[in-house]
């Protein structure tokens, strides 16, 4: 992915850089708002992560905001220290796709990233989720591997919905609490584990390979076994 | 410099304004008073030496001469009240007849009225009189005599010199009282507001009891004061919570860095201790979040999200979402309620609430245990988790919510002690409150919130019409 960081901040720019870079992106870097503004508008990018309050006269929302008025749909995450519920709000009604509040952690800000380039392809409504022997039927909403119907919950369901949506991609605990659970605070007990492996339990215990991996400080991640 | 003061003064002002007023009032009944008084005599003067005129003319016209001195003789014998006066002489200014021994020298102008000073039958007094030329050189003159009526103006005229200056009196009197009166009525709220300006924060504007405006309004200010208080004590305490209770998970971080840093034999270990830091550094993260969101609910900006919100699917939710923890942990999770619960107020928080409460529960419930998440709607929206853990004692329930507490039951379970302030807060916020029960054995935490209200209006309220229902209009 070709991704544009605009972070003003030399230490937390330098890290996401580097992390980004390691994991096999592209990256270009602005420190200030305008050159951000002129890179966002002049080049082409798979992502962009933005923080909101820059120097050099131009804040990230007005960015997104200038971005968008131009039909620019590069997906967008907002990455800001601003915290509160409405700051969010307003992030996500400027425009954008994702909004991951400071200080936060790196496998968070990949995955969160990663997941952006997906979102931004749009493609047309898909009926069918397959990976490798694993299907899920949107419309009659069953699952299947090996040919053999899995007996799933709906809450169980959206979740695997979810990760196959993703598949290939690292999903943090947040974002599936935020996906499938529409829950945007951090419930202290690790719910989300007991719901993962309860679907592992249905979907790759009776079967030899195991589909959900779990990635260590980061989340889980779907994916087909590698040979 | 006091000059300005006291114009800058709103008390002098108001008196100023009343003082004003006053006058202008007193003023235009004296004019009326004058008006009604020593102008109607003159009036009635000027009337009565009218007709007089007019019925002199007339004896000219018909009898010319003689009968007018006729006439002219048997009115002044006539006259009772001895105010008339005629006065007849040639071209000459000769008396032909009437009461008058001359003719008065200033008065020469056809038309004009007179006021002078006549000599009668010995007397000095004092008459207003017209002139009028008659033909061949004649000319007549009809006055009244005014003496009595001019004694009479005359006092009018003190009386009302006299009122000028009593009215000023009053004016000054009743202006000076009205700004007192607005003095004593500000020095109130004045003297509150320096006492709390000075630090004193618990000093509130007294109420006369009469619950007039300036009551309303001192009811008013103390309900802010009582607002700004509890806001100032809840930043107080969050200050003093971040002093004193973050202190020990940053020393934690810290030591283990340094102890690293220090005594880190081989990379992993460095690894290792740098990764436990990190998620202590998390820890205290998530705290100030929680505190945030607490400050954030407090403060009340958010209740312009509220919505009407069903609850039950929302319960469901959690009950769902806690259902596979419990179960992992051997305990049951018993979920009950209503087909709908309908609320008004903010859906992330209250389901941030209700979660708090499962979370707990299922946290300090024993193995084996139920815990019951139920809802009721009666005269208010019930929602109450049970648990059959520890419970909170009695004199702890108080202490309960308060941020960063943690009862002794509670010492050796992970938590922030901040969970329960967070329900406080939401549960005020909506304008219901958080009750702590036994649960015999256990704690039951009693969330209750008001119903809707105005059902008709919030729930029942006709969608507007679109456009199908415009009669003729193509869809």
């Amino acid at each position: 992915m070709r991704i544009l960081v605009v972070e003003d901040d030399k230490d937390v720019a330098g890290f996401v850089v580097r992390g980004l870079r390691e994991a096999g992106h592209v990256v270009e870097h602005a420190d200030n708002g305008r050159d951000g503004l002129f890179m966002a508008a002049s080049e082409t990018f798979d992502a962009m992560v933005l923080d909101r309050m820059l120097p050099g006269g131009i804040d990230g929302l007005k960015i997104l905001e200038t971005l968008r008025g131009q039909k620019n749909t590069v997906p967008v995450l907002i990455l800001s220290a601003m915290a509160e519920v409405d700051d969010r709000v307003k992030g996500l009604k400027a425009g954008s796709d994702d909004y991951l509040t400071k200080p936060f952690a790196f496998a968070e800000l990949l995955a969160r990233v990663e997941a952006l380039n997906r979102r931004g392809k749009g493609e047309g409504p898909v009926t069918k989720l397959v990976v490798e022997d694993l299907e899920l039927d949107l419309l009659s909403r069953q699952v299947k591997r090996s040919g053999q119907k899995i007996d799933l919950q709906p809450r169980e369901f959206r979740l695997l919905e979810y990760l196959m949506r993703h598949a290939g991609q690292v999903v943090t605990r947040t974002m599936l609490l935020e996906g499938v659970w529409d829950y945007h605070f951090d419930p202290q007990t690790n719910v989300i584990d007991v719901h993962v492996s309860r679907l592992r339990q249905k979907v790759d215990k009776p079967f030899p390979t195991g589909l959900i991996h779990t990635v260590r400080n980061a989340g889980y991640m779907l994916r087909a076994e590698q040979a | 410099m006091i000059d300005r003061g006291l114009f800058r003064s709103a008390g002098f002002r108001f008196g100023a304004i009343y003082a004003l007023l006053l006058a202008i009032s007193a003023t235009a009944l004296a004019v009326f008073l004058w008006w009604a008084t020593a102008g109607l005599l003159d009036r009635q003067t000027e009337a009565a030496i009218n007709a007089d005129a007019q019925g002199l003319a007339e004896r000219w016209t018909d009898g010319g001469l003689p009968a007018l001195v006729v006439t002219i003789e048997d009115r002044l014998a006539q006259n009772i009240d001895d105010d008339a006066i005629y006065l007849l002489a040639d071209s000459n200014m000769k008396r032909v007849a009437g009461n008058l021994a001359s003719w008065p020298p200033s008065v020469s102008e056809a038309g004009s009225w007179y006021e002078l000073p006549v000599a009668r039958a010995g007397m000095k007094s004092l008459a207003n009189v017209q002139c009028y030329n008659l033909a061949g050189g004649f000319h007549l003159l009809i006055g009244r005599d005014v003496q009595v009526r001019a004694q009479l103006r005359k006092m009018l005229t003190d009386a009302l010199l006299w009122a000028v200056v009593v009215v000023f009196l009053m004016a000054t009197v009743g202006a000076l009282v009205i700004r007192n009166l607005f003095r004593r009525t500000l020095a109130n709220v004045s003297a509150t507001a320096t006492a709390i300006a000075g630090g004193d924060f618990a000093q509130r504007v007294r109420l006369s009891g009469r619950g007039d405006e300036f009551d309303q309004v001192a009811e008013v200010i103390n309900d802010m004061l009582d607002r700004i208080g509890r806001l100032m004590d809840g930043v107080r305490q969050v200050s003093n919570a971040i002093a004193h209770d973050l202190r020990t998970p940053i020393t934690r971080a810290r030591t283990r860095l340094e102890d690293a840093a220090i005594h880190a034999e081989t990379p992993d270990d460095l690894r290792a201790a740098i990764e436990r830091a990190t998620v202590d550094l998390d820890g205290i993260v998530a705290v100030f979040q929680a505190l945030l969101r607490i400050a954030e609910i407090e403060a009340g900006s958010r209740r312009s999200s509220f919505a009407r919100v069903d609850l039950a699917p929302l319960l469901a939710e959690v009950a769902d979402l806690y259902g596979a923890v419990a179960e992992d942990r051997g305990i049951m999770l018993e979920f009950q309620a209503p087909e709908t619960v309908p609320a008004y107020g903010d859906k992330a928080m209250i389901q941030q609430a209700i979660a708090n409460l499962v979370d707990n529960a299922v946290k300090f419930s024993p193995e084996g245990g139920v815990v019951r998440l139920s809802a009721d709607v009666s005269s208010m929206i019930f929602v109450a988790v049970g648990d059959q853990g520890p419970g909170i004692a009695l004199d702890e329930r108080e202490k309960a919510t308060d941020r960063f507490y943690r009862g002794e039951s509670a010492r050796s379970t992970p938590g922030s002690g901040l969970g329960l302030s967070l329900v406080l807060a939401v549960a005020r916020l909506h304008g219901g409150e958080l009750r702590l029960e036994d649960n015999r054995p256990g704690l039951r935490a009693v969330l209750a919130f008001p119903l809707p209200e105005d059902e008709e209006n919030l729930g029942l309220r006709p969608k507007p019409r679109q456009g199908p229902a415009v009669p003729g209009n193509p869809v």
